[in-house]
């Protein structure tokens, strides 16, 4: 009796520290998401009311996607993010496979090469980066931001692929080239369907730091024709400071594609983390 | 294998394979770090570069120019990682640990929702605070009055000696779910036999948790130290994107990254140096490093880890 007591008022205390941690969590999107359809009176007003009949508005939005390209932007962080990943998937999963699969001369000196990157940020060398991109002219483009973001995605994901990869069967590869296939098909044919979850780990874990990054389109790639979506909103924000309804509308609009991703890819990314492929 | 072929083929194969990854990576990555390191030996002399030895870094550690604004913003960034240490790892250990507990209901709607700040933007997180915060608005006084706290309402991104304080915590707000999770998996991972063992010892609850958990998941607690440490150190997006390149109030936010921005591109107030810009990035590189190589040789060494 006294347990069952006990239990019941632990529940409750643990379900209340987790509910004020959700709320702490969700009220700023909430607050940002609400008061982007609300005329400005109503947004100083009453800034934690639902919009109602009377105080809905869009005119955020209008000027929005009047002064800014938001849908340039929009797409060129998608082009820069998918092509990344492309490369970060194929590139990792070629090196893994090779690291994983074959014993040459040097495999772990080559793996803890790869592996250097995992702990030291390419940020550090956004000096170098910047003056290689003038001297070959690939400032202002987006394949610039794709070459980095290619580099600082790969070395984690060599690290985890090449784990999944130690765990693929000897036998079926063995079977394989018995019956004649190359060792290219092996890997595309055999190994890379088999290492389908461990891809799409990579995949969301690269995917957010690239979909968000500030620092290489402000420094590689500011012009207007190539500005990301997380770039372009905070250029437009600084420009809009006082319209108020601009500003909530750009952030809605900033969050709401990495809300849809997340509803998407949240059982993915959280089955990453916590699977151990970060240990 | 090697014996059985005396003289083996060269396998082509995996040069392919290796090839692109290594390129690019070297390319994009290794070569431009060396080159930066590099480049903080020399100075610009009439548009030419000339080696001057550790001259940038005496400037950069000693000149009044450079020191104040060096340490200022080293100081900065220690603080940053300090409150990191004390806020974001332990709470994130505390709410792992409630949410490990068995049997919790809603378990997966929780952990869905830690990491919803942490896929958002800086740029999002710094502005959507900025306007929380903002005493204009007034979201923050009205809670705080709601509680009857009006009066410890200040405008916190605004005041020197509170800024840098708020915008940790932000930062906090925003990474907290990852520790979180990665203690999450590491408590999950204990087999069930340890802890009934330890319950037939009298160990329950609380005493369960620091006698037997928590020494079993120090390794994931020194990863996290680590990332955090790596993450912070090389930081900038929030405070560009909340306080501007000039980190104000009168830089009292400014931090490494920051700094170094400022210095390799210029500002209003002075103009871009590219070779004292590569020299705070090897300082950042040297801080890294010796983090990285303390946490590799001192602590993770230290650490056994228990398989199960």
């Amino acid at each position: 009796m006294n347990k069952a007591r006990r239990n019941i008022w632990h529940s409750v205390a643990a379900h209340g520290i987790l509910l004020t941690y959700t709320l702490l969590a969700l009220f700023p999107v909430f607050v940002i998401l609400i008061n982007s359809f609300k005329t400005r009176k109503a947004i100083f007003r009453h800034p934690l009311q639902l919009p109602g009949p009377d105080t809905f508005s869009t005119i955020g939005y209008d000027t929005v996607l009047k002064q800014g390209d938001f849908i340039q932007y929009f797409e060129n962080s998608l082009i820069v993010t998918v092509v990344s990943l492309f490369f970060v998937l194929l590139f990792g999963a070629m090196a893994a496979f090779a690291l994983a699969e074959y014993r040459f001369k040097g495999n772990t000196l080559l793996g803890l090469f790869l592996a250097l990157g995992i702990m030291i940020p390419i940020r550090i060398g956004t000096v170098a980066i910047l003056k290689m991109m003038v001297a070959s002219g690939l400032v202002n483009t987006l394949t610039a931001l794709i070459l980095v973001y290619t580099a600082q995605g790969l070395p984690l994901a060599v690290f985890i692929l090449t784990e999944f990869m130690k765990q693929v069967s000897e036998d079926l590869k063995n079977a394989g080239r018995i019956d004649g296939l190359s060792e290219y098909a092996i890997f595309f044919r055999l190994v890379l369907p088999l290492v389908r979850p461990a891809m799409a780990t990579v995949a969301v874990f690269n995917m957010i730091p690239i979909w968000n990054d500030l620092w290489f389109p402000l420094i590689l790639a500011p012009s207007e024709a190539t500005k990301t979506l997380t770039l372009g909103s905070q250029v437009f924000i600084g420009q809009f400071v006082t319209n108020w309804n601009a500003v909530l509308a750009a952030l809605s609009m900033a969050i709401i594609p990495v809300l849809v991703l997340y509803v998407i890819f949240s059982r993915q990314l959280i089955r990453g983390i916590t699977s151990g492929a970060v240990k | 294998m090697q014996n059985a072929e005396r003289k083996p083929r060269f396998k082509w194969h995996i040069l392919v394979f290796l090839a692109p990854a290594v390129l690019v990576y070297t390319a994009i990555m290794i070569i431009p770090i060396f080159d930066t390191l590099r480049m903080s030996f020399f100075a610009d002399v009439d548009n030419n570069q000339v080696f001057v030895g550790w001259q940038n870094f005496k400037m950069l550690f000693g000149d009044e120019r450079w020191a104040d604004h060096f340490w200022n913003a080293l100081k900065n960034n220690s603080w940053f990682f300090m409150i990191h240490m004390l806020v974001q790892n332990p709470v994130g250990i505390m709410l792992a640990a409630i949410l490990s507990s068995p049997k919790l209901r809603f378990a997966a709607a929780y952990r869905t929702v830690v990491i919803v700040p942490a896929i958002l933007s800086f740029v999002i997180v710094g502005f959507a605070w900025k306007l929380i915060l903002s005493p204009l608005w007034g979201i923050a006084p009205w809670l705080l009055d709601s509680v009857g706290l009006k009066s410890l309402f200040a405008p916190w991104l605004g005041k020197e000696e509170y800024a840098l304080t708020t915008l940790s915590l932000i930062s906090v707000w925003q990474f907290i779910g990852i520790p979180m999770l990665l203690i999450y998996a590491a408590l999950l991972s204990i087999p069930e036999e340890v802890l009934e063992a330890g319950e037939c010892d009298g160990l329950t609850g609380f005493s369960a948790f620091w006698k037997i958990k928590l020494p079993l998941i120090l390794p994931s607690i020194g990863i996290i130290s680590i990332l955090t440490f790596v993450g912070n150190f090389n930081a900038f997006d929030l405070i560009y994107a909340a306080q501007g390149a000039l980190a104000g109030p009168n830089y009292s936010t400014d931090i490494l990254g920051t700094f170094m921005y400022r210095t390799f591109f210029g500002n209003q107030l002075q103009l871009g140096d590219v070779n004292m810009g590569a020299t705070i990035a090897s300082a950042m590189f040297g801080i890294i490093l010796v983090g990285v190589c303390l946490y590799l040789f001192a602590i993770q060494r230290r650490l056994r880890r228990y398989q199960f």
